[in-house]
C-alpha cells in the first residue's frame, strides 16, 4: 500500500557490520543496510538517527567519506541507555536507521579559501567526513590546519589517520592533550593554544569548530583574536532530540531547531544565544 | 470558498446536522458538561451539548454558572482543544518483529476514522491553521496529523459569550471566524425562536448543507449575527498588545521580570497541556521481554520537564526561569521566526488553568512596562 | 654583548622594547642551552631565572605519587618558562623539563628585580608584557580544569 506521504519517523532496517573501540567507551561501527543501495548519500557535518530496538533512538554524526560506498560509519560515545546499547550491539546485530539529517559543514564556501579546523574530543569525528573531503580534493583550498585537542594521548581518536594525513606533507596537524605522562612528547595544554601559531591567513581562511560547548566558545574566542571574522567561523551544535525533522521541539535553540536549521551553524547566527545561559 | 448568501438552520437542523454526519461515517465530536467542566467529547444529540451553561473564567479559576436561557453554545473555551483528536496524546509510530528472517518493520496504520468537530470557536480554527503549519507547511509532513486534518469536518461557531480570559480579538483570530470550516453557526436566541445563520466555507460543507432543512438568512438575521459577534469582540476578558512582542521580548531574555514570575510557576505544564498550539512531543520505545517485538510511540511533552532539555548528564534548561521563559519566549516571539506566525491565539486556557494563574498577557505587559531604557 | 642584544630583541616578548630597556635587560641575559630530558629546574628550587625559549620545547610537569610526573602544559618557542620569579616566596612550584633540546635566554631574576626597583618605567614595562602571559595562562587553564572531554553527570 503505497504511501501519500513519506513517513519521516520510520526507520530502515540495518545491520552492524562491523565494531572497533576507538577509545575509552568510544566504538565506531560500520552499518549496512538490509536493503541493498538504500543507504543515502550525505553532506560532511550530518547526522543520522540509530535505533536500539527496544530500548532507543539517538543522533549520531556520520564519521566516514561520503565518497565511499558501502557501510555507513558512526563514532559513538557510550554515556546512556541507548548509546551504551549501540556499542555493545555485535557484527550482524540489527539496528534502525533513519536521515540524512540536518545541515552540514559549507563544503562549497570554503574552495578558495585557507581552512582551519579546531576539533575537541569526540568533536573530530563530525569533522572527519569534512577533512576527507578537503583532502581529495586538496587543489582546491588554501593552507589547511587541523588543531585537535583531547583529554590524554589515550584518548587521541583515528590516531592511525592522524599520522597518515601528516604524512601527506600538505596538511598541518597539532594535537595536543589536557595533560599526559612523561612519555608523550607532543603538546600539552588546551587547544586554543595552538590558534595563535597556526598558519593561515585570516582574511581568507574559514574555521570549522566542534567539541564540547565550552570548548567551542573558548576556540572561537581565540579564532577572533587571530583576526577571523564571525561569519568566517561555523561550529557544530549539539541538543536533545527526539524526532530529528522539527516536530519535537526537544532541539530548540533560541529560535533555530538544532536538527533541521543545524547542527552545523554560522557563528554570526547563534552568537548571541550562545552568550546566554540555559537558553 | 465563503458563500454569498447565509442560510438559516433550526433547532431541528442542527440535530439533522449530527445524524447526517454519522450517517455519512463520521465521528461526531463536541462540547458537553463532564466533571464539572466543558470538554470535547463523542455526541450523538442536542441534548449532549452544554445547553444553558456557560463558564466563568479567570487566572486558575474555571467554574460552570447556568446561563437564565437555553443557548447550546453560550460559554468559551474549556480544558480541551482540538489538538486532543488532531495531534493526540499518543501515537504509536511503529513495530518492529524480530524472526528468523530478521527484523521487519511495520509502520503504525493512519487513523481510519473520519472526525466531525463541532464546534470549533475562531481561535481554534486558528490553532489548527497554526498545527498546520508546523506539522504539515515544511520539508517534513507528519503523515497521522495529516491524514487526520484531511478527513475531518469543521462546524465552526462564532462565539457569542467572550470569556474572562479570552483575548482573540487583540490576537487577530476572533472571535469570529473567516476561514477554516466547513460550515460556520452563529447562535440566535432572540425570543422563542432558536436558530442558527449558517456560513458555508467549502464545497463539502455546501453539499452537507444541501440535505439539512434550512432556508436563506433574511437581512435582519444577518444584521443580528454580525451584532453577536460584534458583543463579543467588546467583552474581551484580556487583551494583548501584540505588535511589537517578538522583538520585546527577544531582547529582554535576561529581564529580572523572568525570575519574579519563576517564584510562582510550578512548572506543572498545565499551560503547555491546555494550550491548543503546544505541539512538543517525545517518543517512548518499548519491547516484549523476549525481544520478539519492539514499538515506537509519540506522546505528549512538555518543555516545562526537566527531561525536556536534558544533555549531557544535566538538563539544559534547569531553572524555573529559564523553562518559563522558554515556553513563553517560544510562544510569542521566536514561533515567528520558525513559521511566520504568533503561537498564540488568545484563547486564554494557559491563564484559566495555571493554577497559580499566571497571565501571559499581564507577564508581556510587565516586560514592556519596565523594559530599561 | 652585540650578539646577546640581537637575541633578545628578537625574541617576541621583547618586541618592539625600547633601546635604553634593552640594554638594561641584557645586562641580566645569558645565552643558554639544555639538552633532551634535562631539566630546567625543580619544584622547590629558588626561581633565580627564568627563560625565553628560542627553540625546541619544554614541558611542565608536577609529580604525583602512583602517578609518576604528569605534563599539564608545553612550551614552544617564542614562550616564556617560570613566572613565580615574579612574586615572592621566589620558589619553582612545577619541574621543567626540556622535550627536545632547547637553546633560551635565561634571565637573571634577582638582577631583573633590582633594575625594576631602581626604575619603575622599565618595571612597568616588563609587567605590561608579562600581564597578558599570566592572563592568557589563567584562562587557558580554567578550561584545562574543567576537563571538558570527561563524561559528566
Amino acid at each position: 500500500m503505497a504511501e501519500a506521504v513519506a513517513d519521516p519517523m520510520l526507520p530502515q532496517v540495518a545491520r552492524v557490520q562491523r565494531r572497533r573501540r576507538d577509545g575509552p567507551d568510544i566504538w565506531t561501527l560500520a552499518i549496512e543496510p538490509d536493503m541493498p543501495g538504500a543507504a543515502a548519500a550525505f553532506a560532511p557535518g550530518q547526522f543520522n538517527m540509530l535505533t536500539v530496538f527496544g530500548v532507543g533512538e539517538v543522533p549520531v554524526s556520520f564519521s566516514g567519506d561520503p565518497a565511499e560506498g558501502g557501510p555507513v560509519i558512526h563514532t559513538i560515545r557510550a554515556v546512556g541507555p541507548v548509546s551504551s546499547a549501540l556499542a555493545r550491539l555485535d557484527p550482524g546485530a540489527p539496528i534502525g536507521l533513519r536521515g540524512p539529517f540536518g545541515a552540514g559543514w559549507p563544503m562549497a564556501e570554503m574552495a578558495g579559501h585557507d581552512v582551519v579546523i579546531v576539533a575537541g574530543g569526540l568533536g573530530l569525528a563530525p569533522l572527519r567526513p569534512a577533512l576527507y573531503r578537503l583532502l581529495a580534493e586538496r587543489a582546491r583550498y588554501g593552507q589547511i590546519v587541523l588543531l585537535y585537542g583531547t583529554r590524554s594521548p589515550g584518548e587521541i581518536l583515528f590516531r592511525r589517520e592522524i599520522e597518515a594525513w601528516r604524512r601527506r606533507l600538505d596538511i598541518d596537524i597539532e594535537v595536543t592533550v589536557d595533560h599526559a605522562a612523561a612519555d608523550w612528547h607532543g603538546h600539552v595544554g588546551v587547544v586554543t593554544t595552538l590558534i595563535p601559531r597556526a598558519a593561515f591567513d585570516p582574511l581568507h581562511a574559514i574555521a570549522l569548530v566542534c567539541g564540547p560547548e565550552i570548548m567551542m566558545r573558548f576556540a572561537i574566542a581565540a579564532l577572533h583574536d587571530a583576526g577571523l571574522a564571525d561569519e568566517a567561523i561555523y561550529l557544530s551544535m549539539e541538543r536533545n532530540m527526539k524526532c530529528a525533522v522539527g516536530f519535537c521541539g526537544h532541539c530548540q535553540f533560541g529560535p533555530v531547531f538544532v536538527c533541521r536549521d543545524g547542527p552545523v551553524f554560522r557563528y554570526d547566527r547563534v552568537r548571541a544565544m550562545l552568550a546566554l545561559k540555559e537558553i | 470558498m465563503p458563500s454569498a448568501g447565509q442560510a438559516v438552520l433550526t433547532i431541528d437542523g442542527l440535530q439533522q446536522l449530527f445524524d447526517l454526519l454519522k450517517r455519512r461515517g463520521y465521528r461526531v465530536l463536541g462540547p458537553t458538561v463532564l466533571d464539572r467542566a466543558i470538554v470535547y467529547d463523542d455526541i450523538a444529540s442536542l441534548a449532549d451539548l452544554p445547553c444553558g451553561w456557560t463558564d466563568e473564567q479567570d487566572g486558575g479559576h474555571y467554574r460552570l454558572v447556568r446561563r437564565d436561557d437555553e443557548a447550546l453554545f453560550g460559554y468559551a473555551v474549556g480544558p480541551h482543544s482540538w489538538k486532543k483528536f488532531l495531534h493526540p496524546p499518543t501515537q504509536r509510530l511503529w513495530t518492529a518483529e524480530t524472526t528468523d528472517a530478521g527484523v521487519h518493520i511495520a509502520a503504525e496504520p493512519h487513523a481510519s476514522e473520519r472526525l466531525a468537530l463541532i464546534g470549533v470557536r475562531a481561535c481554534e480554527i486558528a490553532a489548527i491553521a497554526v498545527q498546520d503549519r508546523v506539522l504539515t507547511g515544511g520539508a517534513q509532513v507528519d503523515p497521522y496529523y495529516l491524514a487526520r486534518r484531511n478527513a475531518a469536518f469543521i462546524v465552526a461557531v462564532n462565539c457569542g459569550t467572550a470569556g474572562g480570559t479570552c483575548f482573540c480579538a487583540s490576537m487577530h483570530t476572533g472571535p469570529k471566524a473567516t476561514a477554516g470550516y466547513d460550515l460556520a453557526l452563529t447562535e440566535l436566541l432572540d425570543g422563542p425562536d432558536h436558530r442558527f445563520t449558517v456560513e458555508v466555507g467549502s464545497e463539502h460543507g455546501r453539499s452537507v448543507l444541501a440535505e439539512l432543512s434550512h432556508r436563506g438568512a433574511t437581512d435582519q438575521e444577518v444584521e443580528q449575527a454580525d451584532a453577536v459577534v460584534a458583543r463579543t469582540a467588546a467583552s474581551m476578558g484580556r487583551a494583548m498588545c501584540s505588535d511589537d512582542v517578538h522583538d520585546l521580548l527577544l531582547r529582554n531574555l535576561d529581564h529580572p521580570h523572568w525570575a519574579a514570575v519563576a517564584e510562582r510557576c510550578l512548572t506543572c505544564g498545565n499551560c503547555t497541556m491546555v494550550c491548543p498550539t503546544c505541539f512538543c512531543t517525545t517518543v517512548e520505545d518499548a519491547s516484549e521481554l523476549d525481544g520478539s517485538r519492539a514499538t515506537r510511540s509519540q506522546r505528549w511533552d512538555s518543555c516545562f520537564t526537566m527531561d525536556f532539555s536534558y544533555l549531557h548528564g544535566g538538563s539544559v534548561r534547569s531553572s524555573a526561569r529559564s523553562r518559563y521563559r522558554q515556553w513563553m519566549t517560544h510562544k510569542l516571539a521566536t514561533w515567528w521566526d520558525q513559521f511566520g506566525t504568533s503561537g498564540c491565539v488568545g484563547c486564554g486556557r494557559c491563564i484559566t488553568w495555571c493554577p497559580v494563574g499566571i497571565d501571559i498577557t499581564e507577564e508581556v505587559a510587565a516586560i514592556r512596562d519596565s523594559e530599561p531604557s | 654583548m652585540e650578539g646577546l642584544e640581537r637575541i633578545v630583541r628578537e625574541h617576541p616578548f621583547f618586541a618592539g622594547l625600547p633601546d635604553a630597556f634593552c640594554t638594561l635587560v641584557c645586562g641580566c641575559a645569558k645565552n643558554v642551552r639544555f639538552e633532551a630530558a634535562q631539566y630546567l629546574f625543580h619544584e622547590g628550587d629558588p626561581a633565580n631565572q627564568f627563560y625565553l625559549i628560542r627553540h625546541g620545547r619544554a614541558a611542565l610537569e608536577l609529580h604525583a605519587p602512583g602517578r609518576g610526573p604528569v605534563t599539564f602544559q608545553t612550551l614552544a618557542p617564542g614562550e616564556i618558562v617560570g613566572v613565580s620569579w615574579l612574586v615572592p616566596p621566589y620558589r619553582w612550584t612545577y619541574d621543567a623539563r626540556a622535550l627536545t633540546l632547547v637553546r633560551a635566554i635565561a634571565m637573571d631574576a634577582a638582577c631583573l628585580r633590582q633594575k625594576c626597583e631602581a626604575d619603575h618605567d622599565l618595571g612597568y614595562e616588563l609587567m605590561k608584557r608579562f600581564m597578558p602571559v599570566l592572563i592568557q595562562r589563567l584562562e587557558a587553564t580554567r578550561l584545562q580544569i574543567l576537563d571538558v572531554y570527561g563524561t559528566h553527570g
